[in-house]
């Protein structure tokens, strides 16, 4: 089967217009998503074909998201558009105490079978305030799914997996990447949700990774091989459900694990699958490191953002210099 | 009102005798409200409350005796104990829950609106949400105002006005009385002697005709008193003197004794109902606990892979 050349904000655009040819039930709506046709695109042209189920919002994030939790309870599918990952924390309650609770507390009676879609991470000149990457305050929350999709082909398998989930999907999608472009392959079955990916095969670091961080990860890989560090790059696509055995085979091969995120290192996802490993393993078994943003708040300034973010220069020269601690430390494996 | 007051009367002696164990918010004092409403609401209609809404459930036709056993955190048919007092629900009866946030239902029960609109069934169907006085301070509670009258959605929202936001006197905090603050949002908003159960299904009668006819919503500020704390441990010694009391001269059950004082004895229905309370709190006791191997499950749905 050959796939289409899409970009990822187009590959999402087609997702959702799956969603609503093949769901009577499925709703589209948020900011700026049915007029404007989506501040980034991503709804373009689905008003015109499937009003009244895509419609415009007010800028009232919490409104949005019970609304959509009222109507997932009543039959419908709806997915929301919050426009930055951001501006989920205006609506924290909602995501929190009333959607992630509403399977379990009423012992599966209501299903909240409904989809966040929202994009995040800095890019040159985004501010404080629209540059954060969030994905590990949800992965703690116990009730929703998270997934990041790292490029186009993903972008549209993940978001298609969400919308056919029963479960509460939070899809964190790519700003950065949502220009990029790759082979999507439109009529694939639909997946289950979860599941991660071997995305390059190396013998000397595990490197685990997810959303545009893999791109990165990706860039920095010949820059390690040019220091004979072959790296194994595995996308975890989904934190929740977390599918961590592809990462488990690769380090008790390889010995060593990098987990790399575009989240604030302290308290980001990387520790959490750190701590598994190690549980898992055993900490002697392996030598690890996690490369994210330093613990800083994002600066607009591109000149700025580029000190304290993850570019594939810093990733490979922290992978670099991890490398040779964990040869001189010489005390695992 | 006389059941519902007569359950949750039973409540505090469960609390007393520690056999409930925790605390409970109580709407002694407020029956009327949901009781005069429900019998007006359909039952495609959906209805969403707060933690003080055990009076919700119970005119919705939610059974005394899963709502005792929900309470007394055992497996009922409820939510297996895992909502208990204040975070019940009931989607068979379409009753999709109390709240334990202030005004988080609001934006629920807009959901639930839309869903109605969307997809019409062979009846008109609406939602319907309880708060009170100090949810009309909450944000997300705006929000919903304003998106339900821009998209034209059939909600009928109750604001019960018990003269306390919890602990503090609701007109402290209130710059604008909430059926006021409706036209703010291009909606109707009327006021209602909500001790009165004949005087709240009229006009949610007629809120509900409105909002089906022209497709907006409705919001209905029932004034009414609340007879016990803000939840079951609570001294109120925030209280003026002689509040109290002047309150229960005014509560709904003996004011509708009163009013219909030379129809039929309500003294035979006090004891049927009396009977039925006794009957469904001891059935209540006979429901196994749920076994703790269930703490975790129903999380997310099960998934094949």
């Amino acid at each position: 089967m050959s796939g289409t050349e899409l970009s990822y904000i187009r590959a999402v655009n087609e997702a959702l217009s799956w969603a609503l040819e093949s769901y009577p039930e499925a709703v589209v709506f948020g900011e700026d998503v049915a007029l404007p046709n989506g501040p980034f695109g991503a709804t373009k042209g689905l008003q015109e074909r499937f009003a009244p189920r895509v419609f415009d919002t007010p800028i009232s994030e919490s409104a949005m998201i019970g609304t959509a939790l009222g109507a997932a309870v009543s039959g419908m599918r709806p997915i929301v558009e919050i426009m930055y990952a951001d501006f989920l924390l205006v609506a924290m309650d909602q995501i929190v105490n009333q959607v992630a609770n509403a399977r379990y507390v009423s012992r599966g009676r209501l299903v909240p079978r409904l989809t966040i879609r929202t994009q995040q991470g800095a890019t040159p000149g985004s501010c404080a305030q629209h540059s954060q990457s969030l994905e590990a305050l949800f992965a703690h929350v116990p009730g929703l799914r998270v997934c990041l999709p790292s490029n186009a082909a993903e972008a549209y398998a993940m978001l298609r997996a969400a919308i056919a989930s029963d479960d509460p999907v939070m899809v964190f999608e790519s700003r950065r990447l949502y220009p990029t472009k790759a082979e999507v392959r439109l009529d694939e079955p639909v997946e289950a949700i979860g599941g991660s990916k071997v995305v390059a095969q190396g013998d000397d670091l595990t490197v685990a990774c997810w959303g545009t961080t893999v791109a990165d990860v990706l860039t920095a890989r010949p820059l390690l091989e040019g220091d004979g560090i072959g790296c194994e790059v595995i996308d975890l696509r989904w934190l929740s459900p977390l599918d961590l055995d592809p990462v488990l085979s690769s380090v008790e091969r390889t010995g060593r694990l990098a987990v790399v995120h575009e989240a604030n290192r302290t308290g980001g996802f990387g520790a959490e699958v750190m701590a598994r490993v190690a549980e898992t393993l055993g900490p002697s078994f392996f030598a690890g490191v996690r490369v994210g943003t330093l613990d800083t708040r994002v600066p607009a300034s591109p000149l700025l953002s580029r000190a304290v973010l993850p570019t594939p220069e810093r990733i490979a020269g922290e992978l670099t210099a991890f490398m040779k601690s964990a040869e001189a430390g010489a005390g695992h494996r | 009102m006389v059941r519902v007051r007569r359950f949750e009367e039973q409540l505090l002696g469960l609390l007393k005798a520690g056999e409930l164990v925790g605390s409970a918010h109580l709407c002694i004092g407020q029956e009327a409200i949901p009781v005069g409403a429900c019998s007006v609401l359909g039952a495609q209609d959906a209805v969403v409350a707060t933690y003080r809404g055990h009076g919700w459930a119970i005119a919705r036709g939610v059974p005394l005796v899963e709502m005792f056993a929900e309470i007394l955190g055992r497996d009922s048919a409820l939510c297996g104990g895992r909502g208990g007092s204040a975070h019940l629900m009931a989607p068979a009866n379409g009753f999709l829950g109390e709240n334990s946030i202030v005004g988080a239902g609001v934006p629920l029960a807009l959901g639930a609106a839309l869903a109605r609109k969307l997809r019409p069934g062979p009846e008109p169907a609406i939602a319907a949400v309880s708060i009170g006085d100090g949810a009309m301070n909450q944000g997300n509670v705006h929000e919903s105002l304003n998106m339900a009258s821009v998209l034209e959605l059939p909600l009928l929202v109750f604001v019960e006005n018990n003269g306390y936001a919890e602990m503090t006197p609701a007109d402290a905090l209130t710059a604008v009385p909430a059926h006021e603050r409706a036209a703010a949002y291009g909606i109707e908003g009327v006021v209602v002697d909500g001790n009165d159960p004949v005087a709240v299904a009229e006009a949610t009668g007629r809120a509900r005709a409105a909002i089906v006819e022209r497709g907006l919503p409705v919001l209905i500020e029932a004034m009414t008193h609340r007879l016990v704390g803000h939840y079951s441990g609570d001294l109120q010694a925030y209280r003026p003197s002689g509040e109290l009391e002047a309150a229960w001269r005014k509560e709904p059950i003996g004011r509708l004794e009163l009013r219909i004082a030379d129809g039929p004895s309500l003294e035979a229905a006090r004891a049927s109902v009396e009977a039925e309370v006794a009957t469904a709190l001891e059935a209540a006791r006979s429901v196994p606990f749920p076994g703790s191997e269930d703490a975790g499950g129903h999380l997310y749905e099960l998934v094949a892979r």
